[in-house]
């Protein structure tokens, strides 16, 4: 060890570091691959038992012969109604809560009881939010058992955590914005039109699209509230429910063909399974894009 | 000779968040179209100072403010039109923030807000605002650019441009060489003096030799409290009557 470099030779200490720093990566990187297994096997799995079901018709027609043949369309169409509703009330009330809550309200003990509430509120197991529906709209409020009643259901349960993300959303827009909006003669109106809004919207659109996943999987809360075991529709016929009739739903009816109407062929249900987790799948991509896309014009 | 009467009245000032005062009482005047500088280290309460002023210290929770400032004999607390109040002082803070706008739309933003909305009146009122801050000649190809694409010196002088965007008749400065090279520096310093003659200046300052530049008269704050407030020419002489202040000044304070 007489010739060659002497100025950076590895002492033990850093050989230990060295290691410790490359055994880190290989652990972080190996329980990020083992997240993406099962959900590969799961669709892998899916989508080899469902294949002979899956097509075009199957999308499109009714079910027959008591839903052991046929399609999925009013259940597909039902499970779009009761999104669409849910989300159309959930948002604009979440997302104007949120605001609210970030950019106007104080430090008091009513901001912390409502902040405590949405907290809450989020952690309530959906079920309780499906008697809670039965109760509130179904039965107090006379709405009856209806489309309408499941997504006001539906919105009550995803409020909170659209309200969470909005104002995760709101607060990544740094402060000093804020300031210089306020030094400059604006009130927080015109601050939160100019500046806040358009560089937080893509963080609050993403976390409300999420949101359709769950309104979309849920069979608890509707159960109770609007889904209906079978109702005939015509195919592929986009305006067959109303607002105060009960539609079949995706998540409902896979637990009804899997396990309450016996002879269903066994690809039956795998296809309806592949047809919700690729609705849900699909519109996370969109949420993924519109992120992407919004960030790309992000200004700072 | 009698004294014009000043633009701002600070009286028994004394300003705490929570439990911690920051401010322990002090007053002082500041004339109509001087430049007057406050100089002192951090933590002395020259930023807290600025934002009792406009009252965008009304966006802290938990502040105590005593005693009164007066900003042409109105006291700020009093008065129910705060907007109009932030209009009227022009605050340039120590990092440059570009509004993630265009460059034209930093500087009609505050006109805007006030309700200006024909596009002649905003286009004159853009232009020379960013004349009068010596950017005009840089931007005027690329108005519509954002703002934040810009260099360091030149965004601290889009906030400058922005500050007298709603014509204030104060413009305060938190230290707005902090981020940017000495040579922008100058040309924003030469900007402020010819500004002297149409409006108050306050300069908050780090450094000691833009004080003495630019300033009639400075007060040098430490702690919160007045150590000295007197003519720029005796505070920055060889004997200015008080120790700390000699030794502040002369970078041997400690």
């Amino acid at each position: 060890m007489t010739d060659g470099p002497t100025n950076f030779i590895e002492t033990p200490f850093v050989r230990r570091k060295r290691r410790a720093e490359s055994l880190a990566k290989w652990v972080f990187l190996a329980m990020s691959f083992a997240m993406v297994v099962p959900l590969l096997l799961i669709l892998g799995f899916l989508v080899a038992r469902a294949w002979p079901a899956l097509s075009l018709d199957f999308l499109l027609d009714p079910p027959v012969r008591g839903m052991r043949a046929g399609g999925i369309w009013p259940a597909l169409l039902g499970t779009i109604y009761l999104v669409v509703i849910s989300l159309a009330v959930a948002a604009p009330i979440g997302i104007l809560a949120a605001v609210y809550l970030n950019e106007y309200a104080r430090d008091n003990w009513f901001n912390r009881l409502i902040n405590l509430a949405v907290i809450n509120l989020a952690g309530v197991p959906s079920i309780v939010h499906a008697l809670f529906g039965l109760g509130a709209f179904v039965l107090a409020a006379g709405i009856g058992k209806s489309i309408l009643a499941a997504s006001l259901t539906l919105a009550v349960m995803t409020l909170p955590v659209i309200i969470a993300s909005t104002r995760e959303a709101l607060a990544s827009v740094p402060r000093s914005f804020r300031e210089a909006c306020w030094n400059v003669g604006a009130t927080r109106w015109q601050t939160i039109r100019a500046v806040v809004l358009p560089n937080s919207i893509s963080g609050i659109l993403t976390g409300v699209i999420l949101q359709v996943s769950r309104a979309a999987g849920e069979t608890a809360p509707i159960m109770f509230t609007g889904a209906l075991f079978f109702k005939a529709v015509d195919r592929g016929d986009l305006f067959a429910y109303g607002l105060l009739e009960q539609c079949m739903a995706l998540s409902m009816h896979l637990y009804v063909i899997a396990t309450q109407v016996p002879g269903v062929p066994e690809a039956v249900p795998y296809a309806t399974a592949v047809v919700l987790l690729g609705a849900v799948l699909l519109v996370n991509a969109t949420a993924i894009a519109v992120r992407v896309y919004m960030r790309s014009r992000k200004k700072w | 000779m009698v004294s014009p009467k000043p633009t701002i009245q600070v009286q028994d000032l004394r300003l705490a968040y929570g439990t911690k005062e920051v401010i322990h009482g002090i007053s002082f005047d500041i004339r109509r179209h001087e430049i007057f500088g406050i100089i002192g280290p951090a933590q002395s309460g020259k930023t807290s100072l600025l934002r009792c002023l406009n009252r965008t210290i009304d966006f802290t929770p938990g502040v105590r403010l005593e005693g009164a400032i007066r900003v042409d004999g109105e006291d700020v607390r009093q008065i129910r039109d705060v907007f109009g109040l932030r209009r009227k002082i022009g605050m340039v803070a120590p990092l440059p923030v570009g509004l993630p706008l265009s460059i034209y739309d930093n500087v009609a933003f505050a006109p805007r807000c006030a309700g200006v909305k024909a596009r002649s009146e905003l286009d004159g009122l853009v232009e020379h605002c960013l004349r009068q801050a010596a950017l005009w000649d840089e931007v005027k190809d690329r108005l519509h650019t954002l703002g934040t694409k810009l260099s360091g010196g030149q965004q601290q002088r889009l906030t400058i441009a922005r500050a007298l965007s709603h014509q204030p008749e104060i413009l305060c400065l938190d230290e707005f060489s902090i981020a940017i090279d000495p040579v922008t520096t100058m040309r924003i310093e030469g900007v402020l003096k010819e500004l002297q003659s149409s409006m108050t200046i306050i300069l908050v300052t780090n450094l000691v030799q833009q004080a003495r530049r630019l300033a009639r008269r400075t007060m040098f704050l430490w702690n919160g409290r007045i150590v000295q407030l007197d003519a720029s020419d005796v505070i920055f002489s060889e004997d200015p009557g008080n120790r700390q202040t000699y030794e502040y000044v002369h970078g041997i304070f400690g």
